[in-house]
């Protein structure tokens, strides 16, 4: 059993990075051996659709569950549509997201918890309508 | 003869100044007005028109056929707008984000993919007296305005004097608008802002090799940044309005310059005199 964790270095105390879709890496880890690797996020920098670029390549990697901070709308329905459980609202390090997880802290977030495009800082409307 | 009205900053009286051009112009050219700022056009609300149509704007979006489709996952990795994703025995379409290149029903293995129209807009074509009048206009929740853009350029009549209101900034919308006019008329105002965002729009036109000049509207206020750089830079000042009350009072009411002072026609058919000289084209009147 695996779980991916949004992360910013490749290390379990690593902060949890806030953002699913553009976060800069994954940490997916075996929450009973701490076993880890890691895995570069391709979405981080795509020009739309980051969460689902970043949601399709979480499907490839056999995980439960997806632990970060925030998770729109887009990202959601792919990884539901994968049956992986979502966990957001998670801050501190990977460590404790991972500890926190086998103690059954969290529970599975049915619903995105915010809009699409929030993780894109520098305002909104950056990258939509795109290069066409 | 195409002439589109452009600026990098908005708010500088662009809408204006496109409106009060074709009206100068109405009675001597056969003149249209295309309003191609698709987000919100506006300039039927200076010119009055009354519409007769109506055309649906369209682009292509992927539609799976799942007796087809083995999930093999091709078309997710093909897109290069992240608009699918196949996840075990699902592909998921998010067609706000597709631009309707095609990739995916290409590429598609399995000819599991065709393409239906998305509709994301409008164009509506009418009159406003004697300028024929047509405007884009993006749907409620679309993100993508440059194919609007193109639609409403369709109906440009390159034997009449198409006006194209183009939006502000330098984006896609705003190139696909420029692009293949004769002349872009570039509105700013004489302040530091005016200027930042007049540079980016004539890095723009310079691009796309359309020649230019300047409208500098609200003179009397600001500093002498924008005419030095037009020195500078070689960009003709074809015309300067002021910051004047009246102009203002008539703009509020929505009513464009040259219909509320109709002293000003004439300083607008000057424009064209002076565009025409720059580009060697003459359009012969009616």
């Amino acid at each position: 059993m695996k779980i991916a964790i949004s992360a910013s270095s490749p290390s379990l105390d690593s902060e949890v990075n806030p953002r699913f879709g553009r976060c800069k890496m994954f940490i997916i880890a075996n929450p009973e051996s701490m076993d880890f690797e890691t895995i570069d996020n391709a979405g981080e920098s795509a020009g739309g659709g980051a969460g689902i670029a970043t949601a399709q390549m979480i499907t490839q990697k056999g995980v439960e569950a997806v632990i970060t901070g925030n998770c729109g709308p887009n990202a959601h329905k792919v990884l539901t549509a994968a049956g992986i459980k979502i966990i957001t609202g998670a801050n501190g390090t990977v460590r404790e997201a991972i500890e926190d997880y086998k103690s059954g802290k969290f529970s599975a977030s049915d619903e995105p918890n915010v809009s699409d495009h929030f993780g894109m800082g520098g305002g909104r409307g950056h990258g939509k309508g795109g290069a066409i | 003869m195409i002439i589109s009205v452009a600026s990098g900053k908005g708010g500088t009286g662009k809408t204006m100044v496109a409106t009060s051009f074709a009206f100068s112009l109405k009675n001597d050219f056969q003149v249209q007005l295309l309003d191609a700022d698709v987000e919100e056009p506006n300039s039927h609300i200076f010119l009055k028109p009354v519409f007769d149509k109506t055309d649906e704007v369209s682009v292509t979006v992927p539609s799976v056929n799942k007796d087809r489709c083995n999930y093999c996952g091709t078309c997710a990795e093909v897109c290069a707008f992240n608009a699918i994703a196949v996840v075990k025995d699902v592909v998921l379409t998010f067609p706000e984000l597709c631009h309707g290149c095609g990739a995916c029903s290409y590429l598609c293995p399995r000819q599991a993919i065709s393409e239906i129209p998305n509709r994301i807009g409008v164009v509506e074509t009418g009159s406003a007296g004697k300028i024929s009048f047509v405007q884009g206009k993006l749907g409620i929740g679309q993100t993508m305005p440059t194919p609007v853009v193109r639609k409403v350029k369709d109906y440009v009549n390159r034997k009449k004097i198409a006006i194209i209101d183009a939006a502000p900034g330098t984006s896609c919308p705003v190139i696909a608008a420029i692009k293949d006019s004769d002349f872009c008329l570039l509105v700013t105002e004489p302040t530091p802002f005016g200027l930042n965002d007049l540079k980016l729009a004539v890095e723009t036109v310079r691009q796309l090799e359309v020649p230019c000049g300047l409208v500098l509207n609200r003179t009397g206020v600001g500093d002498s940044g924008v005419e030095e750089y037009c020195r500078k830079a070689n960009i003709p000042i074809l015309l300067t309005i002021p910051l004047d009350l009246n102009i203002a009072r008539f703009y509020s009411e929505g009513i464009t310059l040259a219909e509320g002072m109709p002293e000003w026609q004439k300083e607008f058919r000057e424009v064209l005199q002076k565009i025409q000289e720059i580009t060697g084209e003459r359009n012969s009147s009616t």
